[in-house]
Formats: structure tokens, C-alpha cells, sequence
């Protein structure tokens, strides 16, 4: 028995890590069994304390309602939070997530999923748009709601993670049966025991899911300035702050992909100075204007979000990451036999630069 | 001796073997503690103030200074110093004057403070084989970036000081320090790419050329303050306070105050310039705000203004104030921050440490979610680029030196600034004393300790992992407490060793 100041959010844990990623840029729809099958190569990069998936695409028939994935230790706590959710939200649709017995996967909590619309006169009231809602409401049941953890919370997509190998996880979540547009893949090595499934990754606010590889040393000092802005970091993982920067950055800051890849992995200085006056000049203001959204030390994310995802290493590349392409499909991993492993044909491998973010999107209207 | 004198503090000792007479130590001691009749060389240990000049320059190596044995009957309670300054008291009448830092062993928070390196789970970086940046941008930064009608970014901001390390050169004036050590500061901020700050004493005519690299102070006393000095600095400064002695003026002793100095300060020749404790447009924030906007408005809105503060008890609730006046930058300045002159009831026990206090106003201001409307600056004892990079990583964006600076230019803390007798150069403004400190020579060896600890900067921010020091600013996670009380560990927002 693990104790309890050992959990997740008790101690800040390092991790190494697998990622992995597909996409169709033409949104057909891809197996869920692909994703995992990626993963399998990369086995040793995870010691089975942690795997999970992001799946895009993967709930067409409330694609207009966000999907609420939650964990509960208790009946009480599902009993406490669902009163909560009844309260402002309109629930379409409420169910367990379907799981299989693996061998592999023990002490599972609850795993409950919602589909959901905020209540009008709610939003009205609080003179929020939905999407603040739900971001608020996420983080409002992850800390005030004891057993109870928000892990997946955007439309038309979902997480699904677990203590244990991820190729294992796939099987526990049945993943075969969901098919999406994009699917991105973690498998963790963490360094201590954190037994705790929230802890897994992908982690996700809305529709933006992080998987990441690697371990930030200016965590604390992005954790601090992104609680600043109303974001409450309760797991002390790299991955939950990225996610809060992405989220701060592109939903309440209005920037692009790539002006947000020049400011968590900014050029250096010199860099920026080489560059054409114009282009200079704009890395010069994000980088001053967001100085402590700086991100150092060794990271390869993959950041899905609707309709597209990107690929990020830190700007010294400290971590692994090759891209591959299949006609529609794009592939991203930390190792070349994970995309070999389910495209063996895979062409154009290549290894993107430190801070060089790989952006990839959906044809507008084909997801 | 006298019935109303206690035996010297320091004895100076001559080796009669190796003293060849030539007489060096009469002529470096302004003090008179050398003596010549014309056949004996004698000391008057009494005059002795510890500087080590005659030590240094001695060319046969024929004297030391050595603590006197002879010492009072002290107890606990009772130790000499404080006895002594009844002595004194009991001549004088007066007010006790002393200068630099406390020497009272208060806690030093920096060296309670230990820094976090990678070990396998991330790596170090080499900074001789891998970039590594310490520029730093001061200034206030906008809530939201702004974007043109073309959707660009219209690239406007607030006015910053840039700098290519975390460091600048604090506050000593023109009066309190000579001209040598002014020009020593602006030559070697130039090199360095930093600034060094007049203080409040106001711009010598000949270093506006070193304007782009120049803070100019705003002080109480406003001497030397008009429109081309605070158009010509690269940011302005208002100084509420000093470390040294909180809410307490400055007295530049009529005496000091010579043709050049007049000149500047614009004060009559031998007037004492006094600077009153309050600024007396300024009793409360509101008027600081005004005080604010009109230097922004005599300046154009060009140049960032610093507010800096003293480090005292209320400081956090001080500085968010300071924030949402307008002012560009924060400067807090903990106790135990060096003065040229302070009362030494005021200099030893009031105002709090800068650890706690810099600490304190970094979480206001970011629990008020207002930490990127300015920027701050830590003094008041830094000593080492350690002091530097636990600043940083307590929420500090730069940090103000000065004590070190002199000590660069050659002050062994004597601590007898007050007396203007200074055998160094630097704080004095007698022509042949002046003299003895060569600008340029200062100004090498003050771009040798800065880039030193810049050096010393990069090992520390690579062994962290950390290849900018943006990322170590507010980093707390890279700080653990060593032997200190739970208490401690709270205000300083870090974990104790082992945690």
C-alpha cells in the first residue's frame, strides 16, 4: 500500500516517457488499435505505471456536447459531484465507461463518462462562454471534490488512461472499438510509485490533451506564473501545466500554434536577433511579454486539439522525436519503430529541430 | 589616554626589521594614524579605522593591522560595542552615525538557502558548449498582446530595461561617493551592458555620455533634478526608501558639498543637502501615482520608473500598491543594505531582511495576479552570484549591487564613510584621496566581478537544467531551507532539504 503523501499532486514526480501520435489530415477515421499497436515497440520507455490515449472524433453522436470523463474512489464522492453537474449542466447522456478485466490493470476506480451541456441561464448568470464553464468546472470538481477527478472534458473526443503499460490500457479501455481522426499515445516512467490513475497522462482541459515526454526545469516557475491566471496546478506534473499554458495562451490569449511554440520553446536570443527585422521583432515581444511561459529542460509533446495536433521538443532537443507521413496520414513518435511498427512504408522520417513545431490539421470540414 | 577613552579597536603593527622608512604609510593615512617626526616613525593606533590602505600599499610588507586584545569586562548582555557607544554618547549628546551594512549577526537567509541540480532524470547543461541566456527584460508587461488590423502583432510595449545579466549597480551618489567611483560605475555599465544609478545626488555633466546606461534617482531631496536629467537617463528611479535606514533622509554634510557637487545637487556651495525622510508631495499611494505619471509625462512615457522601497515589515501590501501606481519597476532594498551615512539605532534595527521581504511581495503579487505589471529588483547584501541566483529564483528579475561594487574598487568595509576621510577614493571628496582610485582601473575590475558571476550564473542555471534565467525567476522549486523553522519555510515559499 502506497501512502498517501506519496500520491499524485503530494510530491513532484519525473518522468521518462513514450508518445506517440496519428493523424489524417483528410479526417478518415483510424482504429483505436493503431494507436495502441504503436506503443507496443516502445515498451521499455514505460515501466507500467502509467498509459493513456486521446482519441479526436471518437463521439460523433454528441459531438455537440462535451464529454466529461471522470474517476471516483467512492460512490459518495460520484454521489456529491453528479449533484453538482445536475445543478448547472443539462446531462444528454451518462454511463460507465466500457472496460475489459485485464490482468494487468487492477484497483480501477469508478470510470464514469457525461455527455453535457452547460445550462444556459448558468453561463447567463456568470457571464461565461461554455468553454470557460467547463475549463472552471474541471478544475473546480479536481479540487474541491474529494475521490473525484475530471480527466477528459471537450467534445467530440476523449481520454482514456490507467496505472499500467499503455498497450495494456488500450485493451482495458477497448479501445478497437472507437475509431477517430487523430489519436495521440503516452506510456510513463515515472520515478516513484504514484499509484494514482489521474496521474497518468494524456492530460487534458477541454479539447487540448498534452502527452509528454520529459522533465521541465522551469516547471515551478511556470506553474507559479500560470496560477496567476485563475489555473489551479494540484498534480505537479509537467504535463498539467503545459496543458494550462496551451490552454492560457491559445484560448485566452488568442495566439496561433506557432507564436505559442515560440514562446514555451522560444529561440534564443541570438536566434531571434539573425532573423528578418519584422520577424524579429514579434519573437523579441512574445519572448519578453511571456518570459515566464518559457519552458527549459528536455520535452517532446504532442498537443491535440480539434481538428489538428502539434509536435513540440524542447529548443535544445533533450528528447526524441521523429515524424513520419503515409499519404493522409502523419505519425509522431518517440522512436521510428513505433510509426514502423503500424505503417512499416512510413516515408519521410524525419526528426523536427529543437523549439521546430510540427503542426498538423484536419482539411477544414472534414472532421 | 584619557579618563573618557577606551583602548584603540585595532592595533597597528610595525616590523621594525622589515620597515624601510620610506614613509608610504604617512602619506596614504588621511586618518594621521602614521606619524613622522623627522627620526621616528610612530603609529596612534587610535586613529586606526581597520582600512588596511597602508597594509596594501606598504612595500615591504612591515605592517598589519591586528585586533586589539585589550578588551572591555563584557558579559551577554553587555558586549563591547554597546558600551562603548554609551561612552560615546555620554561625550557627545549626539546621534550615533554609521555606515554600510548592519554588522549584527541577523540571520542571512541566502546562506539557509541551498540550489537544486539535474540528476539523471533530466540533464545539466554545459554552458561552455550550450547557449545559455541571462538577458533580462525589466518592465512591465501588457495583459494581453495587441494585434494590428492585419492580425501582427503591433509589437508595442511598455518601456524596459534591457540587460545582459540579472545585475545592475545600485543607487551611491555623487556626494556620498567621489567622482572616480561615478566614473568607474557608468564606464563599467557600459561594457557590461547594465546600469549603474546616480542616487540622489543628481548627474554629473561629464557622464551624460553614459546616459543610455544611467538610472537617475529621484530622491526627497530632489537636488540635481530637472527635465534634461530625467530625459537623460534610461529610466528613473524614485527612491521611498533605503534598506539602510527606512524612513529616514540623508545629510550631506555642508563640507562635502564642494564647487563640483554644488553644481550638480544645484545647491549652494557648503550648504548641508538634506534630504527630508518623506517626500513631501508624497504622503500616501495616491500621490505617488502622481508623482508616477509626472515623470512619465516629463519623459514622454519613454523611460520606466522604478519605485524602490525599503524592506519593511508591511512591504507586501507595500509593493502591490507600488504595482498599481503606474510604477514600471519595484526595487525593494532589505536591511541589511549598505549607506554612505545612517543612525546606527535606525541602520541596526529597523526594516527586515530581503530574503523574506522579496519573497513576500513576489506571492502578493502573484496571488493579486499582478507579478507581470512590474518588475523587481532585490538588494540590500548581495554578495555572490549565489546571493544573485537564489534572488532570482525567490521571484526577483534582477538585483541591485553596490557594497561589492566598492569592495571591487578597493573599500575593506571599514565603515567609516561618514568621516569622508576615505584612504580609497571612494567615499570622499578630497581632491589627492579621490585621486588614489583610477576610473579605468575600477571600471576593469568591476566588469571582471560582473562577468564572474555571470560565469558563475550560467554553471549554476546549467547544472539546474535551466538554459535561460527567465525560468529560474520564481523557480522556488530550485530553492530548499537548510535549519530553518517552519515558519521561515512558509514566508520563503520553499521546502526544507530532504522534502
Amino acid at each position: 500500500m502506497i501512502r498517501p503523501e506519496l500520491f499524485e499532486g503530494q510530491v513532484r514526480i519525473p518522468s521518462g516517457c513514450a508518445i506517440s501520435a496519428v493523424i489524417s489530415r483528410e479526417g478518415r477515421l483510424i482504429s483505436g488499435q493503431t494507436i495502441v499497436d504503436s506503443m507496443r515497440p516502445m515498451h521499455e520507455r514505460s515501466n507500467g505505471l502509467g498509459g493513456g490515449f486521446a482519441g479526436y472524433g471518437i463521439y460523433p453522436e454528441y459531438k455537440d456536447f462535451f464529454a466529461l470523463h471522470i474517476f471516483y474512489d467512492t460512490d459518495e464522492a460520484r454521489a456529491a459531484v453528479e449533484s453538482h453537474l445536475r445543478a448547472v449542466l443539462e446531462i444528454v447522456r451518462a454511463e460507465n465507461i466500457p472496460t475489459r478485466k485485464h490482468p494487468a490493470i487492477t484497483a480501477e476506480p469508478f470510470i464514469w463518462r457525461y455527455f453535457v451541456a452547460p445550462l444556459r441561464s448558468v453561463l447567463h448568470s456568470r457571464q461565461q462562454d461554455e468553454e470557460e464553464f467547463i475549463a472552471q468546472l474541471a478544475m473546480r470538481v479536481n479540487t474541491s471534490y474529494p475521490g473525484a477527478y475530471v480527466f477528459s472534458s471537450g467534445k467530440n473526443m476523449g481520454v482514456f488512461k490507467a496505472v499500467g503499460y499503455p498497450e495494456d490500457v488500450g485493451v482495458f479501455y477497448r479501445l478497437e472499438e472507437y475509431s477517430g481522426y487523430c489519436w495521440t499515445a503516452h506510456g510513463r516512467y515515472p520515478t516513484n510509485t504514484p499509484g494514482w490513475w489521474g496521474g497518468a497522462h494524456p492530460f487534458a482541459l477541454l479539447d487540448r490533451t498534452i502527452v509528454h515526454n520529459g522533465e521541465i526545469s522551469s516547471y515551478d516557475c511556470n506553474r507559479r506564473t500560470i496560477e496567476m491566471y485563475g489555473y489551479k496546478c494540484t498534480l505537479q506534473t509537467d504535463t498539467e501545466v503545459i496543458t494550462y499554458i496551451a490552454d492560457f495562451l491559445q484560448r485566452k490569449q488568442g495566439l496561433t500554434l506557432e507564436e505559442m511554440a515560440s514562446v514555451i520553446a522560444a529561440p534564443f536570443w541570438s536566434t531571434i536577433e539573425r532573423q528578418p527585422k519584422g520577424k524579429s521583432r514579434e519573437l523579441a515581444y512574445l519572448r519578453t511579454v511571456y518570459s515566464s511561459l518559457l519552458i527549459t529542460g528536455p520535452f517532446s509533446i504532442i498537443l491535440g486539439f480539434r481538428g489538428g495536433l502539434m509536435a513540440l521538443n524542447d529548443r535544445l532537443k533533450l528528447r526524441s522525436m521523429v515524424v513520419g507521413e503515409k499519404d493522409d496520414k502523419v505519425y509522431i513518435a518517440s522512436e521510428e519503430a513505433a510509426i514502423r511498427a503500424v505503417e512499416p512504408s512510413a516515408e519521410n522520417i524525419w526528426a523536427p529541430a529543437g523549439g521546430q513545431p510540427v503542426v498538423v490539421r484536419v482539411r477544414e470540414g472534414a472532421y | 589616554m584619557g579618563q573618557w577613552e577606551v583602548y584603540p579597536e585595532f592595533e597597528v603593527v610595525r616590523s621594525s626589521a622589515r620597515c624601510t622608512k620610506c614613509l608610504g604609510c604617512v602619506a596614504q593615512c588621511a586618518n594621521g594614524a602614521h606619524q613622522y617626526d623627522g627620526a621616528q616613525l610612530t603609529c596612534d593606533s587610535a586613529k586606526c579605522v581597520g582600512c588596511h590602505r597602508c597594509v596594501a600599499m606598504c612595500p615591504t610588507r612591515a605592517l598589519k593591522i591586528v585586533k586589539a586584545d585589550c578588551a572591555l569586562r563584557e558579559n551577554g548582555n553587555w558586549d563591547s560595542q554597546t558600551i562603548k557607544e554609551i561612552f560615546k554618547q555620554a561625550q557627545s549628546g549626539g546621534v550615533l552615525l554609521s555606515s554600510m551594512g548592519t554588522p549584527k549577526p541577523y540571520p542571512v537567509y541566502w546562506d539557509k538557502l541551498l540550489l537544486n541540480a539535474s540528476q539523471v532524470t533530466n540533464p545539466s547543461i554545459d554552458p561552455l558548449r550550450e547557449p545559455m541566456e541571462t538577458r533580462v527584460c525589466l518592465g512591465k508587461k501588457p495583459g494581453r498582446p495587441q494585434r494590428g488590423p492585419d492580425g501582427r502583432f503591433t509589437c508595442e510595449l511598455p518601456p524596459q530595461l534591457k540587460l545582459t545579466m540579472p545585475m545592475l549597480f545600485s543607487a551611491m551618489s555623487y556626494g556620498s561617493v567621489s567622482y572616480n567611483v561615478h566614473e568607474a560605475l557608468a564606464r563599467a555599465a557600459e561594457e557590461l551592458g547594465v546600469y549603474y544609478n546616480t542616487g540622489e545626488g543628481g548627474l554629473h555633466e561629464d557622464f551624460y555620455t553614459y546616459s543610455p546606461n544611467t538610472i537617475v534617482q529621484v530622491a526627497s531631496g530632489r537636488f540635481g533634478v530637472h527635465e534634461g536629467y530625467l530625459n537623460a537617463g534610461a529610466a528613473i528611479e524614485i527612491k521611498m526608501g533605503q534598506g539602510a535606514k527606512p524612513g529616514i533622509g540623508g545629510h550631506l554634510p555642508g563640507t562635502k558639498v564642494g564647487a563640483d557637487i554644488s553644481r550638480t545637487r544645484m545647491i549652494p556651495e557648503g550648504s548641508d543637502a538634506i534630504s527630508p525622510a518623506p517626500h513631501h508631495d508624497i504622503y500616501s499611494i495616491e500621490d505617488l501615482r502622481q508623482l508616477v505619471y509626472s515623470l512619465k509625462q516629463s519623459t514622454h512615457h519613454k523611460k520606466p520608473v522604478i519605485v524602490k522601497v525599503a524592506a519593511v515589515h508591511n512591504i507586501a501590501a507595500i509593493a502591490s500598491g507600488i504595482a498599481r501606481s503606474g510604477a514600471d519597476i519595484i526595487a525593494i532594498d532589505g536591511f541589511r543594505g549598505g549607506t554612505g551615512a545612517a543612525p546606527t539605532r535606525i541602520r541596526d534595527n529597523v526594516g527586515i531582511p530581503i530574503e523574506l521581504a522579496l519573497a513576500a511581495v513576489d506571492q502578493r503579487l502573484r496571488d493579486e495576479g499582478i507579478r507581470n505589471q512590474v518588475g523587481i529588483i532585490a538588494g540590500g547584501s548581495i554578495r555572490s552570484s549565489a546571493d544573485v541566483a537564489k534572488a532570482i529564483a525567490l521571484g526577483a528579475d534582477a538585483v541591485y549591487i553596490a557594497t561589492a561594487a566598492l569592495l571591487a574598487l578597493g573599500c575593506h568595509l571599514c565603515r567609516t564613510c561618514q568621516t569622508g576621510m576615505c584612504n580609497w577614493g571612494i567615499a570622499t571628496q578630497r581632491p589627492e584621496l579621490v585621486a588614489r582610485l583610477d576610473p579605468k582601473e575600477g571600471a576593469k575590475r568591476l566588469v571582471n566581478l560582473m562577468t564572474a558571476w555571470n560565469h558563475e550564473i550560467m554553471e549554476m542555471l546549467g547544472g539546474m537544467g535551466i538554459n535561460s534565467i527567465e525560468a529560474l525567476r520564481g523557480n522556488r522549486l530550485m530553492l530548499r531551507g537548510i535549519g530553518l523553522t517552519a515558519k521561515e519555510l512558509e514566508i520563503l515559499g520553499v521546502a526544507h532539504a530532504g522534502e
